[in-house]
């Protein structure tokens, strides 16, 4: 020891002697504890090494994970004994010291900000008023293409889909359904001709075809030239939250979402007999041509999906 | 210091000083920053030790996990809905048109090494984010943690939860697979609810009608940097706040209102804080090895006009989803416009009622009891039994809308009609809190009456005296039950306040 050292070692305890009960550990058998430290050390860098290793020889996914994080979990636990049982047991206490400030320092605060602040605008009013201004109007034009430029406005898009006078229904594969194409009691997802890869037509246009007899079918009064030999063709968006109707229940003739529960009858117009939804499945009116092909007579009459405020 | 030119190894060792060339580091940075006696008075902070407390340390541990998995994953995941047709090293989807989000997804779990690893770590500390995040909000809630002067963190807090939420949600999407495909669709369903300015909000968030080209994207940005970027400054300001102020402890032990008892943060508390980061990333890579979540290769890309069977989101989604199944089909049509209340309340009215009385509930109380005293103790929950019940009715309330987020999955493994499984839960959801409340408040009353309640009961000790009587004595409680704390005591390494040495070489004697 040096006499630098000597000096530079003025510091002590202040308080407790080193052997005060604070400063003891808490393990009552503290060789014990650190060989049960010591060994979930051991066993957590065997494991973390392990971990490299397993990447090297581009092991199962699993191996990675189980050597990482056992491998991490036992270090953990480790460290975590180690800092219960064989350090300083405590309990230590400190001063909560008041949050707040004397009146005289808060007055001075609210002295700063209202006075000397507030008594430059007092006084300039007009400046005041101006920038106060200058800054508003900047931070309500910049927000225009912040928002504005984020899409395009709805228009009248909600209100309808891609099927025309005439579109012929076409399967996913863009085969054109025929006549004779379903037997009763099948159903099958069909779109307008052309959009059936799009993105639109996925979302929007898809509608579910289903053949319930074998004779023109009417579902409510009014629509008696829907329903060419027993095709019933309803949009596929639930009138909930837009779920596609997938799936069919053939005996009750039932259109379930699966993620509501919403049920609709095919037979009467789809109007909901259980679940959230509110309104029916819009029906698409249908026509057979001259060659067999099923086609739209127009678009759906009401907007398809879900309930939106601009819809009547 | 003497003059002499320094030569040997043993005389550099000691030009370091006492504490080494570590010391002689700090001593340099100290000479710029200042930061020694700040950082002496940091390292010697005291911290409260409770389980309870540990649940907040559980939710950061699980952020830091997140973002360290995120980065990984970022670096493969491509957020773009261009449509390509998939070759990869997943053969069932060979040949498949799908978007580059699904692909990118699909090919980082099995063509890269240990992404797949990293992708299920991320999804299970997202879980498990969340979820310490509401048990560590109703242990502050219940312990009244939240009263003056800590409302501002509480605010703080239930912030976090929304963005904690929403951001989980967003990151659900990114995969584009049929699942969060349809979560996406259900998204756009529940913004087009809003009254008057829905179907605007609908265009400006997806770019135009859904699902549209810009919705990934658009989520993947909010996801990995805008919602993150919030999240880490809301986090920091909650951790300042915390030290400003300083962690609540239990009454008792020699605890409080005007101190601290605890372990100092150096080096106890450091030490068992990082054992327990490791535990929690070391479970949470556990998970990731052999608890399958979300496999996207099973489900298959999103396409607008499939779905599957028994779609439930994340949970922590589940009271929404729940609140959608169970809530009668009420849409209100009249002058010239539609609202779908039957998506309007349960989606967005309730959740705002639900977060605006977390927000406010501070507030509340306080108007309520007219207590605007500082606490730095904390409550039993017994002991305040009125908050208590409220609390446990808010809970079961939700809880049973999670569980009506699975009506469908109920209907079938108990083979009931699912009429009756959602009138149940419709009578369930409306009834619990009604149930809860009264019980929660009747227990707590009892617990406040218990004497010793924790402390195992110990035999009566039957004696027969010399006259013939029978006294029964309660027999002393069990060693083990007894708590041998010592009283606390100020952390006792601080450097004496005695006489300041000022030596010739300029070594600064560091005072309190």
């Amino acid at each position: 020891m040096s006499e630098l050292h000597e000096q530079r070692s003025a510091v002590s305890l202040h308080g407790l002697s080193e052997n005060d009960p604070h400063l003891q550990h808490k393990a009552k058998h503290p060789v014990l504890v650190e060989r049960v430290v010591a060994l979930n050390f051991v066993v957590g860098l065997v494991l973390v090494a392990g971990f490299g290793a397993c990447y090297w020889v581009n092991a199962p996914a699993w191996t990675l994970g189980a050597t990482m994080g056992g491998g991490l979990f036992f270090m953990g636990v480790g460290l975590v004994a180690w800092a219960k049982y064989l350090m300083a047991r405590g309990p230590f206490v400190e001063e909560r010291h008041t949050l707040a400030s004397s009146q005289i320092e808060r007055d001075a605060f609210a002295a700063a900000i209202v006075e000397r602040g507030g008594a430059v605008v007092k006084r300039r009013k007009m400046l005041g008023g101006l920038l106060g201004g200058g800054l508003g109007v900047f931070g309500i034009v910049t927000l225009f293409p912040l928002i504005r430029s984020l899409g395009p406005l709805p228009k009248d898009t909600m209100f309808h889909t891609d099927w025309r006078k005439g579109s012929f229904l076409v399967d996913q594969t863009g085969r054109r359904v025929q006549q004779g194409d379903l037997a009763v009691g099948s159903i099958v997802t069909v779109f307008p001709e052309g959009t059936e890869n799009t993105e639109r037509g996925q979302a929007v246009d898809q509608t579910v075809l289903i053949r319930i007899s074998n004779e023109n079918f009417t579902t409510q009064k009014g629509r008696e030239s829907w329903g060419p030999m027993g095709y019933l063709a309803y949009s596929k968006l639930c009138t909930h939250l837009g779920c596609p109707v997938g799936l069919y229940e053939q005996q009750l003739q039932l259109l379930v979402c699966p993620c509501h529960q919403s049920m609709f009858n095919v037979t009467n117009g789809a109007i909901p007999n259980f679940g959230p939804a509110p309104r029916p499945l819009p029906q698409l009116p249908l026509y057979i041509d001259a060659q067999g092909y099923l086609r739209a007579q127009s678009d759906y009459h009401v907007p398809v999906g879900p309930g939106f405020w601009e819809r009547s | 210091m003497s003059s002499d030119v320094v030569k040997t190894k043993r005389a550099k060792r000691e030009a370091m000083g006492p504490y080494g060339p570590l010391g002689k580091s700090l001593g340099e940075l100290d000479d710029r920053l200042g930061i020694a006696k700040g950082g002496r008075t940091f390292l010697d902070k005291i911290f409260p030790d409770h389980w309870s407390f540990l649940l907040g340390e559980i939710a950061l541990y699980s952020f830091i996990v997140l973002l360290a998995t995120g980065v990984f994953l970022t670096l493969y995941y491509v957020p773009s809905q261009t449509m390509v047709t998939y070759h990869g090293s997943y053969l069932p989807l060979d040949g498949q048109k799908v978007t580059e989000a699904f692909a990118s997804t699909v090919n980082l779990s099995f063509a890269v090494r240990a992404g797949l690893l990293m992708r299920q770590m991320h999804h299970w500390s997202c879980d498990i984010f969340i979820g310490s995040i509401v048990v560590h909000m109703a242990r502050v809630f219940f312990t009244g943690a939240f009263r003056k002067p800590r409302e501002l963190n509480w605010t703080i807090g239930v912030t976090l939860l929304t963005l904690a939420i929403v951001n989980g949600f967003l990151g659900y999407s990114l995969p584009d697979d049929l699942v969060s495909g349809t979560g996406i669709r259900i998204a756009y369903s529940i913004i087009l609810s809003v009254p008057v300015v829905g179907t605007y909000l609908g265009f400006l968030v997806f770019g135009g009608n859904f699902p549209g080209t810009m919705v990934i994207p658009r989520f993947f940005i909010l996801h990995v940097l805008i919602v993150p970027a919030i999240i880490v400054m809301l986090v920091t300001v909650h951790m300042v706040l915390l030290v400003r102020q300083k962690h609540t402890q239990f009454p008792g032990g020699g605890r409080t209102e005007k101190n601290v008892v605890g372990s100092p943060l150096f080096p106890v508390f450091t030490a068992k804080t990082t054992g327990f980061m490791f535990i929690v990333t070391g479970v949470t890579a556990l998970l990731g090895a052999f608890a399958q979540i979300n496999p996207i290769w099973q489900f298959g890309p999103y396409d607008a006009a499939r779905i599957s069977y028994a779609v439930q989101p994340d949970w922590y989604m589940g009271f929404l989803d729940g609140a959608l199944r169970i809530f009668p089909s009420w849409e209100f049509t009249g002058f010239g416009h539609t609202i779908p209340l039957e998506v309007t309340i349960p989606s967005v009215i309730f959740p705002g009622l639900v977060f605006g009385l977390a927000y406010v509930w501070p507030a509340l109380e306080r108007m309520v009891t007219k207590d605007h005293a500082m606490h730095n103790l904390l409550d039993r929950p017994s002991n305040r039994p009125k908050r208590t019940a409220a609390g446990v009715a808010v809970l079961s309330a939700l809880s049973m809308l999670f569980i009506a987020s699975s009506t469908d999955v109920i209907a079938n493994f108990f083979h009931m009609p699912l009429n009756t499984v959602l009138w149940l839960m419709r009578i369930l959801v409306l009834i619990s809190p009604f149930v809860a409340y009264p019980i929660a408040y009747k227990i707590a009353k009892e617990i406040q009456g218990t004497r010793g309640g924790g402390r195992r009961k110990t035999a009566n000790v039957v004696t027969r005296t010399e006259e013939g009587e029978y006294v029964a004595t309660a027999a002393p409680v069990y060693a083990d039950d007894e708590r041998h704390d010592l009283t606390p005591t100020e952390v006792p390494m601080f450097i004496s306040p005695g006489e300041p040495e000022v030596d010739e070489s300029g070594v600064r004697i560091i005072e309190r």
